[in-house]
């Protein structure tokens, strides 16, 4: 294994982290949710009392990186992926998240922070599969 | 709860994605990709999360449903689904959004299907609700982790 010195960024990573552990664990004390993306996303398609709240925190989660870049210059996000992986690894995101009940926020951030045993096989089998498909794309292809 | 509340825990949340990396697609295939040029960053953003976490979710127990032990198929084929498309592009659902802030067009084109992704799984779970527009069999926390 080839540590990658260069890229690495194990300060920056770590108060961001803090942060996202932070605003997870406020909006849980607060109430009583678990904060998950694809959740809020598919939430978006529901109209009950909480639209506004939903609707919000995605608002805020978007406006993050535009408030960041008044401050400090941002490192725009480069997409090694075609238009067609893009497209499909969307939809596969979308469905697969759902029909697992969470995504990366929910079941990895919150669901191991509650010591969750479904969010934690949940975690272990999206990270091995992303880990597959990464070797497959990049090694064997 | 609060849109003035829930707001601002998505700006926390969103400055903590890009401060930490993972809204860079780059840096996430360089973190996924073990065989090649590893750059272990993110997994400092996973510990610093789940390090705080600990702590608030414990405080936080008495308000969360106890944490669900089913382990079905729809878990382990959704989650293996999410993986291919995370790893095929580097975006899980929150970095992507918070990349639409940049104004990167490919990441509009992901959340677009991912959306779709979303839509289409209501419609495999529930058909008949879809199609009427009613809500049925909804979960009531945000996420079911």
């Amino acid at each position: 294994m080839t540590i990658d010195w260069q890229n690495f960024t194990p300060w920056a990573s770590l108060a961001g982290g803090l942060l996202i552990g932070l605003a997870a664990g406020v909006l849980a004390l607060r109430s009583g949710r678990i904060l998950g993306v694809s959740g809020l996303v598919a939430g978006l398609f529901e109209a009950d009392d909480e639209w506004r709240a939903r609707f919000a925190l995605i608002a805020g989660l978007v406006a993050a990186p535009v408030l960041l870049g008044l401050v400090a210059p941002l490192a725009a996000p480069t997409l090694d992926a075609g238009w067609l992986a893009v497209i499909g690894g969307g939809l596969l995101v979308g469905f697969g998240t759902r029909l697992a009940g969470g995504c990366t926020s929910g079941h990895g951030v919150c669901g191991l922070s509650r010591l969750s045993p479904r969010s934690m096989v949940a975690t272990g089998v999206f990270m091995a599969a992303a880990v597959a498909t990464v070797f497959a794309v990049r090694h064997l292809a | 709860m609060r849109p003035l509340f829930t707001f601002s825990v998505g700006l926390a949340f969103g400055l903590g994605l890009c401060l930490s990396g993972m809204t860079l697609p780059s840096k996430v295939l360089g973190f996924l990709d073990v065989a090649g040029a590893w750059d272990p960053s993110l997994a400092f953003v996973m510990g610093g999360a789940v390090a705080v976490g600990l702590v608030l979710f414990r405080l936080a127990r008495s308000r969360l449903a106890p944490p669900s032990t089913r382990i079905d198929r729809g878990l382990v084929t959704g989650s293996a689904l999410f993986g291919i498309g995370w790893g095929l592009v580097g975006f899980c659902p929150g970095p992507a959004l918070a990349a639409l802030g940049v104004g990167e067009p490919k990441a509009l084109a992901f959340v677009a299907a991912m959306i779709a992704g979303t839509l289409a799984h209501r419609l495999v779970a529930a058909p008949k609700a879809a199609v009427l527009g009613l809500d049925l069999a909804r979960p009531r926390e945000t996420c079911g982790a």
